[in-house]
């Protein structure tokens, strides 16, 4: 087993501990920063995938912008001490753990698939093209060429975003 | 190559997103939880992209603007539900069970 595994895998179980304390831990603002800590092990994760510039933007964007959101959002309904629990009850939770490991049972069949070969690059391609253009260009030249209707009308949704939100949360238009 | 353990990890990781939906009361948490799912799905399209070229990575940009948009307007709606409920739990928003 080489170093990369060993990280990965370090890195993988961080993931998915982080993932289930977020899932079970009683007090929202527990729970979101666990999920912050599930974030930022995914990005190490993404660092191994070679995706540096997208785990730089998942620090950034993820684990900074939107986890702030949701802890000022907590902070601001005051929401007081939890109640004993948060889970539901025992017929709630056995269809519940019981739909969710069917659908795992389900994607892990997924995961021992492989893409077919003719779509497959050689290896370390896309390591090499971040190499040879830089991390970023590599990224952004296809962004702003090939998905750049895309990425224009991504630009739409925000501002859709940004509208409905004032309009939401303000008390009086 | 990282690809297979990959996937089994962002299985993982969206099914206890999907169990964490499926268990919880609390609306904010339940959309903690919905970013959970995404970012397993991001795992996915990261690991792809290590074989199958760079436009995997371009999604997940996407995946993150509309995961932006999602919880401003999600939290948006959560603060009007609060101002007229008192309550973000499930249990007691239940206008339409009949």
């Amino acid at each position: 087993m080489d170093g990369t595994l060993i990280i990965f895998w370090g890195f993988a179980g961080l993931a998915v501990v982080s993932a289930l304390s977020c899932i079970t831990r009683r007090s929202p603002v527990a729970s979101a920063l666990w999920l912050v800590v599930t974030l930022f092990s995914l990005a190490a994760l993404f660092v191994l995938l070679d995706a540096q510039f997208i785990a730089v933007l998942q620090v950034l964007v993820y684990a900074g912008a939107i986890m702030v959101l949701f802890l000022f959002v907590i902070m601001l309904l005051n929401l007081g001490p939890a109640g004993p629990t948060d889970l539901k009850g025992p017929a709630g939770l056995g269809v519940g753990v019981l739909l969710a490991g069917g659908l795992f049972v389900q994607l892990l069949g997924l995961a021992r698939a492989a893409p077919s070969p003719g779509l497959v690059l050689p290896p370390g391609a896309v390591a090499r093209a971040a190499a040879e253009q830089g991390m970023v260009p590599a990224v952004a030249r296809p962004l702003f060429a090939a998905y750049l209707v895309p990425f224009e009308i991504t630009s739409i949704l925000l501002l859709t975003a940004i509208v409905g939100a004032v309009v939401l949360a303000k008390r009086k238009l | 190559m990282l690809l297979g353990p990959s996937l089994a990890v962002s299985a993982v990781l969206f099914a206890l997103g999907v169990a964490g939906v499926l268990l919880r009361r609390n609306a904010i948490v339940i959309f903690m939880c919905v970013e959970l799912m995404l970012n397993a799905v991001n795992l996915t399209f990261v690991a792809l992209a290590q074989q199958l070229g760079v436009a995997g990575q371009i999604f997940v940009f996407f995946v993150m603007a509309v995961a932006a948009a999602e919880a401003g307007v999600g939290l948006a709606i959560m603060l009007a539900i609060y101002r007229h409920r008192h309550t973000v739990n499930l249990q007691n928003i239940n206008l339409l069970k009949g």
